[in-house]
């Protein structure tokens, strides 16, 4: 070790860097070490990040380009939703005669072909959706198309139903042969086209959407708050309680929770309805008449009854958590310095469970607003919340567009929600125990 | 040890639950609508089949519908071998390409000869499917607890004052609204003249609206008797099968009310890319022969597609009642008798429900 090797090593000389015992600059070589050491937290994460990216990054992306993406018309009829791009539909004239003579080879290649998804059967369906009623107008002028032999075809398309001769029904195609369309982001938000194509609300008896989404939010809300208001004082008792009847305590709250969804649902059935439990004993204790049995379920008083129940815990458990790290002394402190029970609890306790009331009412609100089951079972015909309508879509009606954007709008309504509530609490101040 | 004892039991759980499953991959599976009307097929078709060819038969229940053929056949895995469709479905699957063509020559002739074309009543043969029975949604009451005049006219149903109670109607725009033209004095005939107009929709759902806070909804076939015999409602619509056989079978007081029937067609479909899909036609060829379709109307009150079947319709299997007069076909039943129009459902189908959904929900 030589004399000068020292100084340069252990004190810092602004041109020559600290060097480790092989030779290499230490910063680079604690660089390479931490490198290394993340790779390897990194790989360690792998499967999480491969597992959220094939169970939620994709499919979720998948559902909002669903939204707007429906391709059935040019892959119905390729050839037709190419020609029809150059037709002005603002001229206030059918199509051409030529755009009419691919029109009517589309369709007799169409019914030709029975391959899924690229029948005429697909592409009356896609444009019975934005024109209600006008699906056998395809259907069955595709069986009569291939009797056409020779031009002129707009009049033998006319002859076979007058329909043809209807501009709305042309922009309606124009429209729908562009791969992306906003026709089913419209429907979700109770819009539409018009005739001229103009972009308006749909008729008042056909508004469905935003006021169930609008429900949705209210009972959402509504449910975490009476969890919250009788969240609040249990969990001030578990905390306080000691350690050996809280926990007999904790049991039953954590009890219903470990029990399947299904079953409380229909335990609840079970107690509220109008044969149920809770009417019979009204009745038997004289309180209602036998011919007065409340209705208290399969309406929004079922719903909010028995998600406030299924959701308890969950606020609960982080109000607890918190409220168990606060120390008594604090109130007795406030106490003792001369205030009131009331003005202690305001200013010294309560303020202090914030955290635990932040991460139970966000809980309790996100979990509430995608809410499928419970609602299904108990909501009857007023009490269903938007999901409900998003399954119908994806099972009964096969509107999966419509179903996709409906999701997409319920994403976009919860990220703003979260947004919101970061600008008023902020998530940093979330305390889940 | 208790690990040992766990990956035992786990082994065991496993086999439990695919073995059976995979010694029945060439099963054929049907598919129905399940409770009564799936046992008269399971005693008229399933069990004479299964004699005959050996083949075993897996029995599925569903409420309807073509959204889980769909699923099956894009996803491109198929578990349903033969499906029992209602016609509007069973023409939209067909016309999005869901479903097999059947080629109607090879369907057995009637006993005298006749060809099978010739034999299917009109309009119950298509390209992808082929009509078993004539069904009906009528309404029923409980004699019990409707004790003064009975209930007579479908505007019988929907009067409130006259016999007072909730009422059960099946969760949908389809039939209800023909109910309701049809209760507002809107003869049979008319109905979808005057359906496919704004006012006549208008119309049917302001009659809705006279008994919407005393319904009860209803989803599958088999609720409607069972709310008439809990006593939630004192008058529901059902199925005409179901309730016969609740009265035939479990002897309960109902009593159905034929005026204003609307009266449909339940079909075979085989969908595209079935895995047994020659059983499942050898299973449809079987079912619809004559004799077969007869025997089943032994079980439930369902009109047979074929007219050579008719004749042979004889008493219920196990009790001395006729089962004619019980068909939606007999004649005093068709007095004043809708046929359900599958093409205006086909159209409108998506707008109906979407506006019966925001009726529902407001």
């Amino acid at each position: 070790m030589s004399d000068t090797a020292l100084p340069n090593t252990n004190i810092a000389q602004p041109d020559r860097p600290l060097v480790t015992a092989d030779g290499i600059p230490l910063k680079q070589k604690l660089a390479r070490t931490t490198r290394t050491m993340k790779l390897r937290a990194l790989l360690l994460t792998l499967p999480l990040v491969f597992f959220v990216f094939v169970a939620f990054v994709i499919p979720i992306g998948q559902m909002l380009h669903r939204a707007v993406h429906n391709p059935t018309v040019s892959e119905v009829a390729p050839n037709f939703a190419e020609a029809i791009q150059d037709w002005d539909a603002d001229s206030g004239e059918l199509p051409s005669e030529q755009i009419f003579e691919i029109f009517v080879q589309d369709l007799v290649t169409a019914r030709q072909n029975r391959e899924v998804g690229k029948t005429v059967g697909n592409l009356a369906t896609r444009i019975n959706y934005e024109i209600p009623g006008s699906r056998s107008l395809f259907t069955s002028t595709a069986r009569k198309a291939g009797r056409i032999e020779q031009g002129p075809y707009k009049e033998a398309l006319l002859e076979i139903d007058e329909d043809w001769g209807d501009i709305h029904l042309w922009r309606t195609l124009q429209r729908a042969s562009n791969n992306y369309t906003l026709a089913f982001m419209l429907a979700a938000v109770d819009m539409q086209y018009d005739k001229d194509g103009d972009i308006v609300q749909a008729n008042e008896l056909y508004r469905i959407y935003i006021p169930i989404l609008l429900k949705t939010i209210g009972l959402s809300a509504l449910i975490t708050f009476l969890c919250f208001l009788i969240a609040y004082p249990v969990s001030y008792l578990l905390s306080t309680l000691p350690l050996r009847t809280s926990n007999l305590l904790m049991i039953l709250v954590l009890l219903p929770f470990w029990t399947s969804l299904l079953v409380r649902t229909s335990a609840w059935i079970a107690m509220l309805q109008t044969e149920g439990i809770i009417n019979d004993i009204m009745v038997f204790l004289g309180v209602i008449g036998d011919d007065g049995r409340i209705q208290m379920i399969y309406n929004q008083t079922g719903t909010v009854i028995s998600m406030v129940h299924i959701l308890l815990p969950f606020m609960i458990l982080p109000l607890y958590s918190v409220m168990k790290t606060i120390p008594p002394s604090y109130m007795r402190a406030a106490r003792s310095m001369g205030a009131t029970q009331t003005y202690a609890f305001f200013r010294v306790y309560f303020p202090q469970t914030t955290p635990g009331i932040a991460a139970g009412t966000l809980l309790v609100f996100i979990l509430a607003i995608g809410y499928y089951i419970t609602p299904a079972l108990v909501g009857g015909s007023d009490g269903i919340f938007i999901s409900n309508l998003i399954a119908d879509h994806i099972k009964k009606t096969l509107n999966w567009s419509l179903g996709s954007a409906l999701a997409a709008i319920l994403l976009v309504v919860v990220m703003t929600l979260y947004w919101l509530y970061n600008r008023l609490v902020g998530v940093d101040k979330l305390k889940f125990g | 040890m208790k690990i040992r004892n766990l990956l035992a039991g786990t082994a065991i759980g496993l086999a439990f639950a695919f073995g059976p499953a995979a010694a029945q991959a060439d099963d054929l599976t049907v598919v129905s609508w399940g409770g009564a009307y799936t046992k008269s097929q399971v005693e008229a078709y399933h069990k004479p089949f299964i004699e005959k060819t050996g083949t075993n038969i897996k029995s599925e229940d569903y409420n309807g519908g073509i959204a889980e053929i769909k699923a099956q056949v894009e996803a491109g895995n198929v578990t349903w071998d033969i499906v029992d469709v209602e016609l509007s479905d069973a023409i939209r699957a067909c016309d999005e390409g869901l479903l097999e063509t059947i080629d109607h020559s090879a369907l057995p002739p009637s006993p005298d000869g006749t060809a099978a074309t010739e034999d299917f009543i009109e309009g119950t043969l298509y390209d992808c499917a082929v009509a078993s029975i004539v069904w009906s949604t009528i309404y029923a009451y409980d004699t019990t607890k409707i004790t003064g005049d009975a209930p007579s006219t479908m505007a019988d149903f929907f009067d409130l004052e006259k016999f007072p109670g909730k009422r059960g109607l099946r969760k949908g725009a389809k039939v209800n609204l023909e109910f309701a033209l049809i209760a507002d004095g809107v003869p049979a005939k008319e109905v979808y003249d005057v359906l496919d107009t704004e006012e006549g929709v208008n119309r049917a759902f302001a009659k809705l609206d006279t008994i919407k806070d005393e319904v009860i909804w209803w989803e599958a076939g088999a609720q409607p008797p069972q709310m008439l015999a809990d006593g939630e409602v004192v008058m529901t619509t059902a199925y005409n099968g179901r309730i016969f056989n609740a009265v035939a079978g479990e002897d309960k007081p109902f009593e159905i009310v034929w005026d204003g029937q609307v009266w449909d067609l339940d079909l075979w479909v085989i969908p595209k890319g079935a895995p047994n899909k020659d059983k499942a036609m050898e299973f449809l060829k079987f079912s619809t022969a004559t004799e077969q379709l007869a025997a089943q109307a032994s079980w439930i009150s369902y009109g047979p597609a074929r007219k050579s079947s008719s004749p042979m319709v004889g008493k219920y299997h196990n009790k001395d009642i006729d089962m004619g007069p019980q068909m939606p076909t007999a004649p005093k039943n068709l007095e004043n008798a809708v046929q359900n129009n599958f093409e205006f459902w086909a159209d409108n189908a998506d707008q109906l429900n979407e506006r019966f959904n925001a009726w529902l929900a407001s």
